[in-house]
C-alpha cells in the first residue's frame, strides 16, 4: 500500500498509509491528516487513491499546495514526490510493485455513463467535493467510451481506472509440454491408438461407465464420470477423486484395458 | 407453486481463484423453487462480496416469498416483472447500504437470475454474469454483456476475435447498487427436457473459451458436479485471475404448470 511521510524541516512526525479511497489533508479535525498551523487551509488538499495510484487535488486553499517544488491544481503523483503544504512536506511512497499490477487484473469495474452523476443533494458527505481530473483515457478507448472521458464522480471514479487496468492477456501459462495417448490393449479395436489432444477426453460407454481425463498443466488426470463401476488403474480401483496418470498405466474400463502412454 | 424438486438437477462450484485472495462471487440455487441466482461484487475491501451477497440473499429469499404467495398459477409475464421487480429491491438495499455506510461507498454488483416455470426460463441480468444454454451438444450464449466491450462489439469497432484480446474486459456499463435506479433485461425463453444451463461469472468466460466450456459440458453431462468443478479448475488452470463461479442446472422433464380444470382433474388420477 502506497503512504506519505509528514515531515517538519527535516523530521518525521509520521507515517500515513493511503488505506482509503479518499484522504484529506488540512487544518480542521475533521481531516484524516490534520496539520495544526494557520499557513495550512482548514480544508487544503485531498488525495484520491484508487487501485495502485493516487491523485493529488488543491482544495482552493489560500497558500496553495506545491508537488517537486511546482504549485499545482492536480497531480498524479509518482513514488517519491514531495508535496509541500506550508512548512510540512509529505513524501509520497508508491506501493512496492511487487506483483500489483496481476492483482488489478480484470477486477470488475462499473463504467458509469455520464448521466448517472448523483445529484449533490444526495451524495454522501465526505466524498461530496468535485473529484480529481480524468487521466487520459488510451486512445483505443476514445471513441467508443465517451463516458471514460468524463470526470467520473468520487464514490467510484471507475473510468479513470480503465486507463491504468494492466493489459489483458490469454495466453494459457500452463499448456503442457508432453503429449499423451491411450492405446486399447484388449477387445475388438484392440491396437487403435487415441492421442490426447483436447483438454478433456472421455472414454467408456455411455450409460454404462465412462471416465475422463484430463489435460492439465501439471499433467494428466483421470476421473470416474458416470457409472457404477469405477475406473481400476493398475489393477486398482480409483475411487470418486482425479487421479494423476503416469507413463504405462493401464486403465481397465467398461471391461477394456488399455494403456496410458507419454508421447514426448 | 409447483415444485421442481424433481425436474432440475442442479450443481454448483464457486472458488476464488489463483490471484484474489478472498472470493466476492455470491451464488444461491433451489431446485423446489426452480431458482438460481448468481451475483458479482466489486468495490474495495470486501464491499464486494456485501453486495454480492445482498443480491443473493435478497433475492433468493424475497423472490421465493413472493412466488409462494401467489395463490393460484403464475404466468411468465409475470415471472418477468418478478424477476425484474426483485432486481430493483436488490439495488435499492445495495445502494443503500453504500450511501449509509463509508466503507460500502461504491460498492455494486452484476447479477443473473433464473427462474424455471411453466416450460419456461426466466431469466434477469445486470451486468457481465452470462447465462448459456446448451441445447444437443451446442452451447450458445443466452444473456448479453452490459459491458462496454459488449457495446463495442454490437457499434462494430471490434470483432469478437479481438474481442477477446481486449484490455477493457472489466468494465461493465450495468450493475447492481452503483446508481438510485436500475434497470434488469429480462427475458423468458421455452425450455426443452435436456437442456442445461450454465450460470457464472466473468472468472470463468474470461480465462475459459467457449468452445472449452461446449466440450466440458457435453463430455460431461452425465456428471453434473463434476462438470461443475471441472469448469472452475479449467479457469484456474488457465490462471485463475478472478473469483470463478458456476452453476449448472439441467431440465430432466417438462413441467407445464397445471392451470385448466381438466389439467387439474387429471392430475388426481395420476
Amino acid at each position: 500500500m502506497a503512504k506519505l511521510i509528514l515531515s517538519l524541516e527535516g523530521s518525521v512526525i509520521r507515517e500515513v498509509p493511503l488505506d482509503k479511497e479518499r484522504i484529506m489533508i488540512g487544518r480542521k479535525p475533521s481531516n484524516e491528516i490534520q496539520i495544526e498551523n494557520l499557513a495550512v487551509s482548514g480544508e487544503h488538499a485531498c488525495i484520491v487513491t484508487i487501485l495502485n495510484d493516487s491523485f493529488l487535488e488543491d482544495m482552493g486553499s489560500t497558500n496553495g499546495t506545491l508537488v517537486n517544488g511546482n504549485p499545482i491544481k492536480k497531480h498524479i503523483l509518482q513514488n517519491n514526490d514531495v508535496i509541500e503544504i506550508g512548512k510540512y512536506k509529505l513524501k509520497y511512497i508508491a506501493e512496492a510493485p511487487a506483483h500489483a499490477p496481476a492483482e488489478d487484473f480484470e477486477k470488475t469495474m462499473i463504467l458509469r455513463p455520464a448521466k448517472a452523476a448523483p445529484k449533490p443533494a444526495t451524495e454522501p458527505a465526505p466524498a461530496a467535493k468535485p473529484s480529481m481530473p480524468p487521466p487520459t483515457p488510451k486512445p483505443s478507448m476514445a471513441p467508443a467510451a465517451p463516458a471514460a472521458a468524463k470526470p467520473a464522480q468520487p464514490a467510484s471514479a471507475p473510468a479513470a481506472v480503465a486507463a491504468t487496468v494492466a493489459a489483458a492477456t490469454t495466453g494459457k501459462p500452463g499448456e503442457p509440454h508432453m503429449l499423451a495417448a491411450v492405446q486399447i490393449l484388449t477387445g475388438p479395436s484392440a491396437g487403435r491408438e487415441l492421442d490426447l489432444v483436447k483438454n478433456l477426453t472421455t472414454l467408456g460407454k455411455p450409460g454404462l461407465q465412462v471416465a475422463v481425463i484430463t489435460r492439465r498443466p501439471q499433467g494428466y488426470f483421470i476421473t470416474h464420470v458416470e457409472g457404477a463401476k469405477f475406473p481400476i488403474i493398475n489393477g486398482k480401483m480409483i475411487d470418486a477423486q482425479a487421479q494423476p496418470l503416469h507413463d504405462h498405466d493401464v486403465i481397465e474400463l467398461a471391461g477394456v484395458k488399455m494403456e496410458f502412454f507419454i508421447k514426448k | 407453486m409447483a415444485d421442481l424438486s424433481n425436474v432440475l438437477e442442479i450443481a454448483t462450484a464457486t472458488h476464488s481463484g489463483m490471484v484474489r485472495s478472498h472470493n466476492e462471487d455470491s451464488i444461491a440455487a433451489d431446485a423446489a423453487v426452480g431458482l438460481a441466482v448468481l451475483a458479482d461484487g466489486m468495490g474495495g475491501y470486501n464491499a464486494g462480496e456485501v453486495a454480492s451477497g445482498i443480491a443473493v440473499a435478497m433475492i433468493g429469499a424475497e423472490l421465493k416469498k413472493a412466488l409462494a404467495a401467489i395463490t393460484g398459477e403464475l404466468d411468465v409475464a409475470t415471472g418477468v416483472k418478478l424477476v425484474g421487480e426483485h432486481a430493483v429491491r436488490a439495488n435499492n438495499a445495495i445502494f443503500q447500504a453504500s450511501q449509509s455506510q463509508p466503507q460500502y461507498a461504491g460498492m455494486g454488483t452484476t447479477l443473473v437470475v433464473a427462474l424455471w416455470h411453466d416450460d419456461h426460463m426466466i431469466v434477469g441480468h445486470i451486468g457481465d454474469s452470462r447465462l448459456y444454454r446448451m441445447r444437443g451438444s451446442k452451447l450458445e450464449q443466452v444473456t448479453r454483456d452490459h459491458s462496454l466491450l459488449q457495446e463495442q462489439i454490437d457499434s462494430g469497432l471490434i470483432t469478437k476475435e479481438q474481442a477477446r484480446h481486449s484490455q477493457n474486459k472489466n468494465l461493465v456499463t450495468r450493475a447492481v447498487g452503483i446508481d438510485p435506479e436500475v434497470d434488469a433485461e429480462v427475458h423468458s425463453y421455452p425450455v426443452q427436457p435436456g437442456d442445461i444451463y450454465l450460470l457464472c461469472s466473468d472468472g470463468l468466460n474470461d480465462m475459459v473459451t467457449d468452445e472449452d466450456m461446449e466440450l466440458t459440458l457435453s463430455s460431461l453431462q452425465a456428471n453434473l458436479p463434476l462438470a461443475a468443478e471441472q469448469l472452475v479448475q479449467q479457469a484456474n488452470d488457465n490462471g485463475g485471475r478472478d473469483n470463478v463461479s458456476v452453476i449448472l442446472v439441467r431440465v430432466l422433464k417438462n413441467f407445464p404448470a397445471r392451470s385448466g380444470l381438466v389439467d387439474r382433474m387429471k392430475s388426481w388420477f395420476r
